[in-house]
């Protein structure tokens, strides 16, 4: 995150809430994740007028106009895109992507990957209910095969993808994994994710209530071998933070760590940060490039009376 | 009258010609000469064919001409085209040489000399690999001429230069300077290896050809530009902050161009996955506040009409999209030219899409397109489409320096003062563009999106506010219309209204210099003939266009494309008919002498469509003969069925 100072003494959850109507389902797990993001933002003291939220399509893809912040509600799949470009033009606002699963690991897929090859300083929140919801409940790149959920006309005979995976191999330096219901323990993810320097991923488990009876708030709520289906890494003894960053096999032991949590035996499944690594950032390597960029954002900068005279001569 | 020399280079690709091609077109430039480049490639990195000529003119050129006066041939391809091969696709240069011209040639490629039927030119030898032993052994490398063998064509510039008469010190000096300012002794082995060619050639050839470089002009303050070039600088003045691309030819000369610029302009180039990722991260750029521009060829421009809609949708000042046309469809032809994408670019996108599509037909007005681009962009709140092409992209020409003190930066209507949280981003305004804010600054929070939606921002489907939010958008295409200048959309060479037209020629970007260069040449007070070259194609200035066409007694239209796509435009705008539309779609720009014919074909009682390639008007079915003959041509000449390099099995059947 950048270095801001707040300009009101005390911003609120409230202040990032916008005035219109939410017309997701009662009950939608995507409430949790508008709610977490909100009070993340009013933990880090960020001005709404420094954010910008872009969303993709989908039921997800709504947030941006539940927030009250800049708000881009863009095209299906493209919210990295739009995410690289808004921070490349202001590297001083906090910018935070929002998508679906199917938005981000299947139409976006292309753009996830390049995403995290850049490691710009931004935040991606990826609502991950295993279906596309607002067509009515197909099955998305996350369910698993196999499963059907009542709104499949049959099984999938698709592998899922695994996002913490993806997140690993694009080069995410920070993945973390949230479950919309426990918003509290949410917005503390995300709030690390938007102050981790580098691109950070939190996917978040959530449920559908309209569409997938399969991963319901009871099973999230579930026991494995009378252990909790879901619990926190923070509290297994679990250190996701790749101590020295000039370390190769430092950062490979830590993505393997990563790696196997994501894939727990079992069935159980570990919330919070899986792999965090400080590094420069691809803003970093501009304004190293980009004199300009150390003193000010690119939107900020007098680009309007420059000079070709070299140019032309040039071609003399 | 004018007077011009065209010179050719041949050879394969790879082997530097178009290194020998430039600094050969600097030297004359820097000695007063107006010179046109034009350089035919394959899509290949090394080894295929490419040929690139000037055109050496003692007063201003625009356009390349058919027959070639001296022919420099670096490779066995050059003269014989590829006919050994089981389908040919080309036979090489030679019939492209004037009678009284010549062929300067490498004693390597004598046994194709042989070949040569040709009785009208002159055949001149040259021992390149003897010259350059006697440069690398000055410079203490005797008998390395074969490593050195890339040199060859610095030779045969040298020799060039030479055979026409040309002064060798103009072309040391751009020699030198090719190399920058490090390279000392290769700079001089180089030079000094043109130098024994030049002497070579002079003192053989010079004074034989039928042709001569007309008298040096007055030496003048001139520029060497390319249209990818012209275009980075443009954008460069227009205060361009974020430019994106995937690369793509045409295109990618342009982004490159503008990645050297970095540093120095504080202007920042984003290399994406895509071409959605490309125009997405550009509309993005452009609400975040800066000037944003993207630059494409078709297969690129093809995944861009998401963005395009999204841009519109959301008003977003921007992007540029700079659409580098090249012979379609799909991958097509990659590095050859086309005018096919007119109406892709007017239509691309579902729904109603307001946008501005711009032709420029010219370098300069590559330049200048594209610095009022952005300016459009930003005044009316909407994608701009810059059309151009191969051939702009590619085409060298000498010209004044770009003069830029009359340039004038408009951002339209931004947003400055708080408005204490009651800002509504698409508020519904007497023109139709809603005063912008920028994300950061306070006060100005907005939302935006690619539903329909209400003057905040926020979604909805009612009635009333998608009647006026449609109506909003697309009145500003014909607020453009209104404003945009007259002498920006269309530019006619003819008499005055309401003098009649006898034959009115109409063409469209970057046929504009063949077009101006061939009624030079044939009729310059447009007696005879008119000419209308359109470059704004939306919003289409189809009133004027109407009343210039209602004056002709008959209306050629130019079309770089198989289906006539301006016509079509015209037709769809004003009404009128055209009575004979010109296509042209063999990969190819026009040559000036193909207006010329094209013009001198389109009688009365001409078909309605003439189709023309290689200089003529052709029947359709004329590519099959042509196969045809160049098997007949190879069947005569059994030499040609051995090249230098033995071929694969399974060719030369």
């Amino acid at each position: 995150m950048s270095t801001l100072t707040p300009d009101t003494s005390t911003i609120q959850a409230a202040d990032f809430k916008s005035d219109i109507h939410n017309d997701w389902c009662p009950g939608c797990g995507d409430f949790g994740v508008v709610s977490a993001v909100q009070m993340a933002l009013a933990k880090l003291q960020v001005p709404p007028h420094r954010v910008a939220v872009i969303s993709g399509i989908g039921c997800a893809g709504k947030t941006a106009h539940y927030m009250n912040a800049y708000s881009f509600h863009t095209l299906h799949g493209r919210v990295m895109p739009s995410v690289t470009a808004m921070k490349l033009a202001n590297h001083d606002l906090t910018v935070i992507g929002v998508g679906g699963d199917g938005d981000a690991y299947g139409i976006g897929g292309g753009h996830f990957v390049a995403g995290g090859r850049r490691n710009l300083d931004i935040t991606y929140v990826v609502m991950n209910n295993d279906v596309y919801a607002l067509t009515k409940g197909q099955a998305s790149p996350t369910i698993a095969k196999g499963q059907k959920t009542k709104s499949m006309s049959e099984a999938s005979i698709m592998d899922a993808i695994n996002p913490i995976l993806l997140a690993l191999a694009c080069g995410y330096t920070f993945v973390a994994r949230g479950y919309a219901l426990d918003t509290k323990y949410l917005s503390e993810i995300i709030a690390q994710a938007i102050q981790h320097r580098g691109s950070a991923l939190v996917d978040v488990l959530q449920t559908c209530p309209t569409y997938n009876d399969l991963h319901t708030k009871g099973f999230y709520a579930g026991q494995i071998e009378g252990q909790p289906r879901l619990y926190r890494l923070d509290q297994s003894g679990y250190d996701p933070v790749v101590h020295n960053p000039d370390d190769a096999v430092e950062i490979a032991q830590k993505k393997a760590q990563a790696l196997l949590k994501s894939q727990e035996p079992g069935g159980r499944i570990p919330l919070g940060v899986y792999y965090k690594l400080d590094v420069p950032t691809y803003e970093d390597h501009l304004k190293a490039k980009i004199p300009g960029l150390q003193q000010k954002p690119l939107a900020e900068l007098d680009l309007y009376h420059r000079d070709i005279t070299a140019n032309l001569q040039e071609l003399m | 009258m004018a007077a011009h020399f065209c010179w050719m280079i041949g050879g394969p690709q790879g082997s530097g010609l178009n290194v020998s091609a430039e600094i050969f077109a600097k030297a004359l430039s820097r000695s007063g000469y107006y010179v046109f480049g034009q350089i035919e490639y394959h899509s290949n990195i090394k080894g295929k064919h490419s040929a690139y000529k000037l055109r050496i003119s003692d007063e201003p050129v625009a356009s390349h001409v058919d027959a070639v006066h001296l022919l420099s041939s670096l490779d066995e391809e050059t003269l014989i085209g590829d006919l050994y091969h089981e389908f040919p696709a080309h036979r090489g240069h030679v019939h492209e040489v004037a009678a009284g011209g010549a062929i300067l040639y490498d004693v390597e490629q004598k046994r194709f000399v042989g070949t040569i039927q040709r009785k009208d030119i002159f055949l001149w030898e040259m021992p390149y690999a003897e010259l350059l032993d006697r440069a690398l052994t000055e410079a203490g490398k005797p008998g390395q001429a074969r490593a050195y063998r890339i040199m060859t064509n610095t030779l045969a510039l040298g020799a060039s230069a030479g055979a026409v008469g040309f002064d060798f010190e103009p072309v040391a000096t751009a020699i030198r300077d090719s190399f920058g300012a490090k390279a000392g002794k290769v700079a001089d082995l180089n030079v000094n290896a043109a130098r024994y060619a030049y002497e070579y050639a002079k003192e053989r050839f010079a004074g034989q050809l039928r042709f001569s470089l007309p008298a040096a002009p007055a030496k003048r303050e001139q520029i060497m530009v390319k249209g990818t070039q012209a275009v980075g600088m443009a954008k460069i003045k227009a205060g361009v902050g974020l430019q994106t691309y995937y690369p793509i030819s045409p295109a990618t000369d342009e982004s490159v161009y503008l990645e050297g610029y970095q540093s120095e302009q504080n202007l920042l180039v984003l290399q994406t996955e895509d071409e959605v990722s490309a125009i997405d991260a550009a509309v993005m750029g452009a609400h975040g506040g800066v000037r944003a521009s993207t630059s494409t060829s078709g297969p690129g421009f093809s995944l861009m009409p998401e963005g395009l809609g999204f841009a519109a949708i959301t008003e977003a000042p921007g992007p540029v999209v700079m659409l580098y046309q090249r012979g379609g469809p799909s991958t097509g032809l990659p590095t050859r030219q086309e005018q096919g994408d007119l109406l892709f670019a007017l239509h691309a996108g579902q729904g109603d899409i307001p946008r501005i599509v711009m032709a420029p037909g010219d370098i300069e007005e590559c330049f200048y397109d594209t610095f009022d681009a952005f300016n459009y962009a930003d005044r009316y709140q909407l994608p701009v489409i810059v059309l151009v092409d191969k051939h702009l992209a590619s085409c060298y020409q000498t010209l004044p320096p770009f003069k830029t003190s009359h340039l004038k930066i408009d951002r339209g209507v931004t947003k400055l003062a708080n408005t204490n949280g009651d800002y509504q981003r698409y508020a519904f305004t007497e023109d139709g563009v809603s005063p912008r804010s920028v994300p950061g600054q306070a006060g100005g929070i907005f939302w935006s999106t690619s539903d329909e939606h209400d003057p905040r921002g926020h979604i909805t489907e009612g009635i009333g506010n998608r009647l006026a939010m449609m109506e909003k958008r697309m009145g500003k295409v014909g607020l453009a219309a209104r404003e945009i200048p007259e002498g920006k959309k269309y530019r006619f060479f003819g008499p005055a209204a309401p003098q009649r037209i006898p034959v009115l020629a109409v063409c469209w970007g970057s046929t504009k210099g063949a077009m101006h260069d061939a009624l030079h040449r044939a009729d310059p007070h447009h007696t005879r003939c008119a000419a209308l070259h359109i470059r704004l194609m939306n919003p289409f200035p189809a009133e004027a266009v109407k009343n210039i066409l209602a004056r002709a007694e008959r209306v050629v239209c130019f079309d770089g494309n198989y289906s006539g796509q301006l016509a079509q435009v015209i037709r769809a705008d004003t009404g009128v008919s055209i009575h004979h539309c010109v296509v042209k779609y063999d990969g190819r720009p026009f040559s000036e002498d193909e207006i010329m014919v094209a013009l001198e074909a389109a009688k009365a009682d001409a078909p309605e469509r003439l189709v023309i390639s290689q200089g003529r008007v052709v029947e359709e079915g004329h590519g099959n003969r042509e196969f045809e003959e160049m098997l007949v041509l190879r069947g005569s000449n059994p030499k040609m069925l051995a090249p230098m390099v033995p071929l694969p099995p399974g060719y030369n059947k």
